[in-house]
């Protein structure tokens, strides 16, 4: 999220210059219309405490804006401009502010970590290889147009390792995925990259390459539908699927 | 049309096209109105401020047959399609006709044409029937100011009596006018649409004429079939679909109809695109690890590595004029950006300055790229991705659409003065047609989605 901070302040920098720069550049095109000097960004901070719960616990989500009209949180939909709200999730999940305004759009986001009580994720006594798979093998999920595997996925991943590493003969597909936003022939390339990574960290890590087929999916087969960064996220991924 | 062929120094290209285009397109205009005398771009909005005003009464029966209204309906209204998607002429509104048209010459009054209200400066009429099973055609162009001499063109067709044939003898009449009104434009009412279309359930490739008439589907795979690129000869098609293995290169014979063997290379392979003399093609493979841009013969031998960056390349098209250039996307520097480099390997060069940049195409006479760019992108929120044209030479560049939707995959019609292109305007994505300076802009396809057009060479 640090990242999706610094690249807004870096566009909004980026725009001021090339306003500044317009007059002598490009001469073909007009200079876009400056922003009415009056209407100031919106602003928007968010925050959870505390940022790690048991599961069953509950977490106080804190959030303020200023110039915004127009106030949301994925998975809680819109709200007040600034407020305070009891969050008692099952998983772990990034709480995402988007605050929009007459003189743009900020967004924030704060995570909160859900621990699960040790021996959670034993399995009920039937189950298969698959089940284990299904229930121990987490996605790793990738910015917008990355393909490098972010600090929060790590432990994801570290669990994706070791589960792997303790069963020996599951052969799996690692699948990329990306959001629908870009375009169709680049998606699949950036997706083949995303699976290409989860799977470098894994074969880094020791597990044998031979157990792993990577498939780019782009943007032809998503999770979820809608037109709205909640969805995207869910898009971008790197799913594993266990090989028969 | 001698000028064109004139040399011209590489610097004024540019502003001669932005000249041109931003005026018509209603951008700012920093060019003096001098710029129209050379018609460099040749989108048909520099063959003249002054388009000449063209009459086209509906053809007339020639006998009685009870074929005639069918065919006469397809051929009326493919010929008026033809005339007016190509921007060379200004087509006089029907509601300014005389209640008696001709047929034939005899029948043509002068005075009625070339005087107000119709005020036309040419005019096209003529006659359909069927007889024996034949669909004759008899079709004139007029120089209605000039009642001495008139005639411009006549012409006679004869087919079999199909509404197929009359469509194809409407693209032909229209052609010739266009030929001799544009001052030798090629025509490309006979060129060819390949396309993707989820008609059928799946993603498959279809083909369709230029004005978006007599849909086909190619093939029936069941996957998912991408990125559909016709051979410069018109009998080959390349395109990429999921198999069992992966993403793999697929070639589908159009003499044959039918798939033809072609190497698997491992891998992500995609976007195929051919060189303009059909001895190669350039694709994007992760056979060797990241995405790159690759080049091999049409067999698919001889494959070598073209590019070394390190974000996903994809998306190459060849230099349509010389074949000496490639101009591909890469992700290298972050949010994908359009590059070109030498057909050998050397010499990669930056595009685009900013934004998202996908989706080149080589225009023909080698002078332009017409790409899909987001540019102004902001986390979150990004903006429209439009169509925009882009003057090699300069890099200065002019946006084609503003009408909102994703527009992408745009790609060059045969005469350099059309694009197709896909959008989500109307709501899904279809394909759309306009002239290379954004206007004339029509919907081709309506039924299902339908992206990636790919006009034939020819």
């Amino acid at each position: 999220m640090k990242h999706q901070t610094w690249k807004a302040f870096a566009t909004v920098i980026a725009l001021a210059a090339i306003l500044m720069l317009g007059a002598c550049h490009k001469k073909a095109a007009p200079p876009p219309p400056p922003p009415p000097p009056s209407v100031a960004a919106p602003t928007a901070s968010i925050s959870v405490s505390p940022d790690t719960i048991a599961q069953g616990q509950s977490a106080t989500l804190t959030w303020q804006t200023s110039n915004a009209t127009d106030v949301s949180i994925d998975g809680i939909g819109a709200v007040q401009p600034s407020g305070t709200q009891q969050v008692t999730p099952t998983d772990s999940i990034t709480y995402h502010l988007v605050a929009k305004g007459s003189g743009g759009t900020q967004e924030a986001s704060t995570r909160l970590t859900v621990t699960l009580p040790q021996g959670e994720v034993a399995p009920p006594p039937s189950s298969t290889e698959e089940d284990l798979f299904g229930h121990n093998v987490k996605d790793i999920y990738f910015d917008y147009d990355r393909y490098d595997i972010r600090s929060d996925q790590q432990a994801a991943i570290q669990a994706d390792m070791l589960f792997l590493n303790q069963h020996p003969n599951i052969n799996f597909t690692i699948e990329g995925h990306c959001d629908n936003r870009g375009s169709t022939e680049y998606n699949l390339a950036l997706g083949d990259q995303r699976a290409s990574s989860v799977k470098n960290a894994l074969t880094t890590a020791g597990i044998n390459p031979n157990r792993i087929k990577t498939i780019s999916y782009g943007k032809e087969k998503p999770f979820c539908l809608e037109d709205n960064e909640g969805c995207w996220r869910q898009n971008r991924r790197g799913h594993f699927v266990y090989q028969k | 049309m001698d000028e064109t062929h004139r040399p011209v120094p590489h610097s004024t290209i540019g502003a001669r096209l932005l000249g041109v285009l931003s005026l018509l397109t209603l951008l700012a205009s920093v060019f003096p109105s001098t710029s129209f005398a050379q018609d460099w771009v040749r989108t048909g909005s520099g063959l003249g401020v002054e388009k000449v005003r063209l009459a086209v009464p509906d053809f007339k029966p020639s006998n009685s047959d009870p074929q005639n209204d069918a065919l006469l309906k397809a051929f009326n209204d493919t010929f008026w399609n033809d005339l007016d998607n190509s921007g060379v002429v200004e087509l006089v509104s029907k509601s300014f006709y005389p209640l008696q048209v001709p047929g034939q010459p005899p029948e043509v009054t002068f005075g009625v044409w070339n005087s107000p209200p119709p005020n036309a400066a040419m005019l096209a009429f003529g006659n359909l029937g069927v007889a024996a099973g034949k669909l004759t055609v008899q079709g004139w162009l007029y120089d209605v100011k000039n009642t001495a001499s008139p005639e411009v063109l006549g012409k006679q067709y004869t087919d079999v009596a199909t509404s197929d044939a009359a469509r194809l003898i409407a693209h032909k009449f229209a052609d010739e006018i266009i030929f001799r009104l544009g001052g030798g434009i090629p025509g490309i009412t006979e060129s060819k649409i390949y396309f993707v279309s989820d008609h059928s359930g799946n993603k498959e490739i279809w083909v369709m004429d230029y004005d978006g008439s007599n849909q086909r589907q190619l093939t029936h795979l069941g996957s998912v079939s991408l990125s559909p690129r016709i051979s410069p000869d018109g009998t080959r098609l390349a395109f990429s679909s999921l198999t069992k293995a992966g993403w793999d290169i697929l070639m589908f014979s159009l003499d044959l109809n039918r798939l033809v063997s072609f190497p698997r290379f491992g891998g992500t392979n995609i976007s195929p695109a051919w060189s303009p003399d059909g001895t190669r093609l350039a694709l994007s493979s992760s056979r060797g690890g990241n995405p790159q841009i690759y080049v091999c013969d049409v067999s698919g031998g001889n494959i070598h590595r073209m590019t070394a960056n390190k974000g996903p390349d994809v998306g190459p098209v060849w230099n349509r004029k010389t074949g000496a250039q490639i101009a591909f996307v890469s992700g290298d520097s972050g949010l994908p950006q359009v590059y070109t480099i030498e057909a050998d390997g050397t010499n990669q060069q930056r595009m685009t300055d900013q934004g998202y940049a996908v989706s080149p195409s080589w225009s023909p006479n080698g002078q332009f790229l017409t790409l899909a760019w987001i540019r102004k992108y902001g986390p979150g929120e990004p903006g429209s991705s439009d169509i925009y044209l882009m003057d090699i030479a300069s890099k200065q560049w002019v946006q084609l659409t503003h009408d909102g939707g994703r527009n992408d995959y745009p790609s060059w019609a045969p005469d350099g003065r059309h694009i197709v292109f896909q959008s989500s305007r109307s709501g899904k994505e279809e394909i759309w047609m306009m002239l290379a300076d954004g206007t004339k802009l029509h919907q081709l396809t309506f039924a299902g989605r339908n992206t990636q057009p790919n006009w034939s060479w020819k």
